[in-house]
């Protein structure tokens, strides 16, 4: 892997070379209006100008939205009497533009790839993924809440990052991670990482944070009845009260629904967030619902991250970035979850 | 990759079946050849029916992929898309997406076995797709028995072709209603009593069950004392679903998709599952 050195300036003028003929995005840290023309909310367009600042911790949006937009029109039709295409779906273009998204921490990073999984054979998902870089950071300092290596991560990881840069005493070391990593660092002139840096880094990744990912994962060979069962249920559902905060902020809660839209006869089939947090969610048409309980939607959400995907895909349905913990307004905190998962008989 | 885009499709017939008006047969043909060719089910699949403006539901087919040429969706009339679908009118163009789905094993654990085909109200759409086909190659089955209640006369689906199977040897018939009904000659009482009364032994034979929750309950126990298993009982279950393609995560019973995994199970694999159905 090729490992360059940069200095802030450098990665400033980079994001000035990328935006040229790029689309470009960093994250926003204020509070931003909710509208946005072309960005994922809690993102900007980089566009010259401003340099790039990060919070400790994760980005305050997950890059959920990069790939997986809010809406996105699947289909589009008209509905004008006497038209002869009237009902006829037809596919929209999908955007090929390059999106180059920076500030990203390893933990998001890791949630694209999580999420490939389920979407492996999703058009959309996988237009988007091919035109989006990811230009990582890697974190030198956590926050209290984040638990990302306790899933399997690390703060200094570089999966799923098309470029890496990490911290050093005098600016960053950038490591090219992928084919459209290189795409963009051809024709920047930038000097090798010195060994020592190179060396520092891996030792740092080495002992930073090697906590308990296989204690958890004793859970994906549990019965699911035995999980699914489990007393502590009922108190968690009773605070839990469904607002689904914990799915929108959640990088790798990736349910969605579809829905027809009719404007002035100019139709439009679009897919948008969804969250089994809410009733109709698995509502049927006959008025029965299967989890009409909130306890039983509380559960769902749980036992999807932490047995149901795991018992498909492999690995968790969680990178342990901790939005959820940050801005639950009833102070759930899935690490809680897990070790109460973990005693149950 | 999966595709969104449903296969244009126009209405070639609605048939009323039922005396409340709200059970409607739909056939439709492909617009397009290339999509009639690419069209490939098996009995217990479903598809996504669209409707542009008003979106999309998954339907079972209730035609066998013997019958070539069309697709037959017998659709009750009780939501926002299944009503305005039965507003529709003859030539009006619609979609389809799909098949969707794993549809029973007629070719596979079927093969060679005696075949128990239960059925309670409207359920019975995917398993006339499923008698036709079993009809359609008959000698690799044995002994078929078809029992399908409804609870008056005129709440049986597909009474043209009821009276068509009646008439035939290679066929154990036997249609029933709840209640005693002014005309009705035929069978009366419950469908799990009938079964009761005239499934096969559980030797070398396969049951298919679609029916109201109730009536799937009510059938095993006279089932299972004379001898069949949880194994040789195959049901097929229902949630609400978006994407019918393993995607979205509605139809989700624990670790289970109804839409890709199911939505036909042994009765063990159900049992297995949390109720969330």
């Amino acid at each position: 892997m090729k490992v360059f050195k940069v200095s802030s300036v450098e990665l400033d003028a980079m994001m000035q070379e990328w935006s040229k003929v790029h689309r470009v995005y960093a994250p926003v840290l204020a509070k931003q209006p909710a509208t946005s023309s072309d960005c994922a909310p809690g993102w900007r367009r980089v566009d010259g100008g401003s340099a790039l600042t990060l919070s400790t911790g994760p980005t305050p949006a997950s890059v959920k939205s990069f790939f997986f937009p809010q809406p996105e029109t699947l289909l589009t039709y008209t509905l004008e009497n006497n038209h002869p295409d009237k009902g006829l779906m037809r596919e929209p273009a999908k955007s090929k533009k390059m999106q180059v998204v920076v500030g990203v921490r390893p933990c998001d990073a890791r949630s694209v790839l999580l999420n490939n999984l389920p979407y492996q054979e999703d058009p959309f998902f996988q237009a988007n993924r091919q035109r989006t870089a990811l230009v990582g950071f890697t974190c030198e300092q956590t926050l209290s809440t984040c638990f990302c290596s306790q899933m399997g991560g690390s703060p200094f990881g570089s999966e799923g990052l098309d470029l890496a840069f990490s911290r050093t005493q005098d600016g960053f070391i950038v490591e090219v991670g992928t084919a459209k990593g290189e795409v963009l660092m051809a024709g920047l002139d930038l000097a090798p990482a010195e060994e020592s840096e190179i060396s520092a880094l891996a030792s740092r990744r080495s002992t930073g944070g090697k906590a308990d990912a296989t204690e958890l994962d004793t859970l994906k060979g549990s019965e699911l009845g035995r999980l699914y069962d489990a007393p502590m249920w009922k108190s968690l559902g009773e605070s839990c009260i469904n607002c689904g905060a914990c799915t929108f902020i959640c990088p790798t809660c990736y349910c969605f629904d579809i829905q027809d839209e009719v404007v002035r006869g100019q139709g439009r089939r679009i897919r948008y967030w969804d969250s089994c947090m809410f009733p109709l969610y698995s509502l049927h048409t006959s008025g029965h619902n299967p989890r009409g309980q909130k306890v039983q939607r509380t559960r769902n959400r749980f036992l999807h991250k932490l047995k149901y995907f795991p018992d498909r895909f492999g690995p968790f349905s969680c990178v342990g970035c901790g939005r959820c913990v940050q801005d639950c307004p009833v102070n759930i905190d899935i690490r809680e979850v897990m070790s109460d998962l973990l005693a149950v008989e | 990759m999966i595709s969104y885009m449903p296969y244009p499709v126009r209405i070639d017939d609605i048939v009323v079946e039922t005396e409340d008006g709200n059970q409607k047969t739909f056939k439709l043909v492909f617009e397009q050849e290339a999509h009639r060719k690419a069209w490939h089910h098996v009995p217990g699949q479903f598809a996504m029916l669209s409707l542009a403006g008003q979106g999309e539901i998954p339907i079972g087919i209730a035609s066998s992929p013997t019958e070539e040429g069309h697709l037959l969706f017998t659709v009750n009339r009780a939501g926002k898309v299944t009503t305005a679908l039965h507003q529709m009118n003859i030539g009006d163009r619609m979609g389809v997406r799909g098949p969707l789905g794993n549809g029973f094993p007629v070719n596979k654990e079927m093969n060679g076995k005696n075949i128990v085909i239960i059925a309670g109200g409207f359920a019975v759409t995917t398993l006339r797709a499923t008698l036709i086909s079993l009809l359609a190659r008959r000698q690799d089955y044995g002994k078929i028995t078809f029992i399908y209640g409804a609870r008056t006369p005129g709440m049986l689906l597909y009474r043209d072709e009821l009276k068509q199977w009646a008439q035939r040897e290679d066929i154990d018939l036997h249609v029933t209603i709840d209640r005693e009904a002014p005309g009705w000659d035929g069978l009366v009482g419950f469908v799990p009593t009938i079964a009761g009364e005239v499934a096969p032994s559980a030797e070398n034979s396969v049951a298919l069950i679609c029916g109201p929750p109730i009536m799937i309950k009510f059938t095993m126990p006279p089932l299972e004392k004379i001898g069949w298993t949880d194994d040789q009982v195959y049901l097929s279950l229902e949630n609400r679903m978006k994407c019918g393609e393993g995607v979205c995560c509605h139809c989700n019973v624990g670790p289970t998709l109804v839409c890709k995994d199911g939505p036909v199970f042994t009765r063990s694999q159900v049992k297995q599952l949390p109720i969330e159905y």
